[in-house]
């Protein structure tokens, strides 16, 4: 049976983990190659790794990150952050990733899709959204606006028509963030999850707002997710993607175990 | 080509359209496999390299594959479950299998695709997603697997070992 799968993400700043929230007050949180070892002997099911460093320099510590990182793990490894093109993309691959992750760059440029799954295929390229419901609107989770710049600017589109626009340009799985649940701890935005899961025919990975196991279970059900982002939870009680996913069997969800 | 005809073992790792397998026959290197399992190499594919090793897929019709299993490879049956296949699936792992010894029922491993080989005599190992299909394919010193075994932890690195230890029966000290 197909299982629901539990992504540990790390986020990398300059070559090394950090934590903090909204990105403000980053502590230093460890070495990238060995975290994201301990996370996979830990249960996780797949590691992204998103790098927050914003300059040109960072580039190549990024490769190098992704290049140590990558020859201890094996399970999938996604890199996310700073890809602008095909050749960043094609640098990412070749220093090890099975996946690179897109978002701004492609809004600003959805070719940029079509262009890294036809050299690398679909199952490579995840499409990553950031997304706020528009109060505003009739139908607040079917109009979600995409955000971007940290969740800080309008993309101009909607949430549902861009995933479906990404899944036709080739794009092999959805990242999903709810904007509005990032940081609460208040549980995954569940109906918007659905909206995107029901509109397109690939997987979909839910993100932002865990805070306790059945938030995974509400998502894994109710959201029609396929996969979740866990970053923050194991800062709080949980301590291993393995006792994570112990507490979602419980509850019925299918997993990966023992892992 | 001289390396293939060298090996002492043959990993075809794809993953991609089935049309790309073409670069294989412009190359050489599908008469250098050929040559290379008739003496009895052992050869691994994986993902699309293990579906390489059927007649055809209809994600390529006008494309032949090696045809060291003579069925073709098809795509998932439109449903309500997502295609392409992705993540930790578990393996039904058939008696006798020799690449996948020592995998328990129930281990998991990890998969991404929309194409699958048919389950047959010469399936090692099935997974049920919409329909059972092979997930492993095994005939003598021929072995393909649909997942990743490069990706699939412990469970993947077993079967790397496997065939990595794989000796022609009979032969050897």
């Amino acid at each position: 049976m197909l299982t629901k799968r539990i992504i540990a993400c790390l986020d990398v700043h300059a070559g090394r983990v950090v934590k903090g929230v909204q990105f403000v007050d980053l502590i230093d949180a460890g070495d990238p190659a060995t975290q994201a070892a301990r996370h996979a002997r830990e249960g996780a099911d797949e590691i992204v790794l998103l790098d927050i460093t914003a300059t040109h320099e960072g580039r190549q510590t990024l490769l190098d990150t992704v290049r140590r990182t990558a020859r201890e793990l094996f399970v999938p490894f996604c890199v996310g952050g700073g890809i602008k093109s095909a050749r960043d993309a094609e640098q990412v691959f070749e220093a090890g990733a099975d996946k690179v992750s897109i978002n701004s760059a492609a809004l600003a440029d959805p070719d940029l899709i079509s262009a890294i799954g036809s050299s690398f295929g679909a199952q490579a390229v995840v499409v990553a959204i950031d997304a706020r419901r528009d109060p505003a609107a009739a139908d607040p989770v079917r109009e979600a606006q995409v955000f971007v710049h940290g969740g800080r600017k309008p993309a101009g589109r909607r949430v549902v028509e861009w995933a479906r626009e990404a899944e036709e340009r080739g794009a092999g799985e959805i990242l999903l963030t709810s904007m509005d649940a990032d940081g609460t701890r208040a549980g995954f935005d569940c109906e918007l999850t659905a909206a995107v899961s029901e509109a397109v025919g690939i997987p979909v990975i839910a993100s932002g707002g865990a805070g306790t196991v059945a938030h995974f279970a509400d998502v894994f059900g109710r959201g029609q997710a396929h996969a979740a982002l866990a970053a923050s939870i194991f800062h709080f009680g949980v301590s291993t993607s393995r006792s994570l996913k112990e507490e979602l069997a419980k509850a019925g969800v299918p997993v990966r175990l023992p892992c | 080509m001289s390396l293939v005809e060298a090996a002492e073992r043959i990993v075809l790792p794809g993953v991609g359209h089935f049309a790309a397998t073409e670069r294989l026959d412009a190359t050489g290197l599908t008469g250098a496999i050929r040559d290379a399992i008739a003496r009895g190499v052992p050869f691994l594919g994986i993902c699309v390299g293990m579906q390489w090793l059927y007649a055809g897929s209809t994600e390529a019709p006008q494309q032949p594959g090696l045809g060291a299993f003579s069925e073709s490879c098809s795509r998932f049956a439109e449903c309500t479950e997502k295609v392409p296949h992705v993540g930790w699936n578990s393996l039904e792992v058939r008696e006798g299998s020799r690449l996948l010894a020592g995998v328990e029922p129930g281990e998991f491993v990890y998969f991404t695709h929309s194409y699958k080989g048919p389950v047959t005599a010469d399936t090692a190992a099935v997974t049920q997603y919409i329909e059972p299909f092979a997930a492993a394919v095994e005939r003598g010193n021929v072995m393909g697997v649909q997942f990743h075994p490069e990706k699939s932890g412990e469970t993947g690195l077993k079967i790397l070992r496997n065939f990595l230890a794989w000796q022609a029966k009979g032969a050897g000290c």
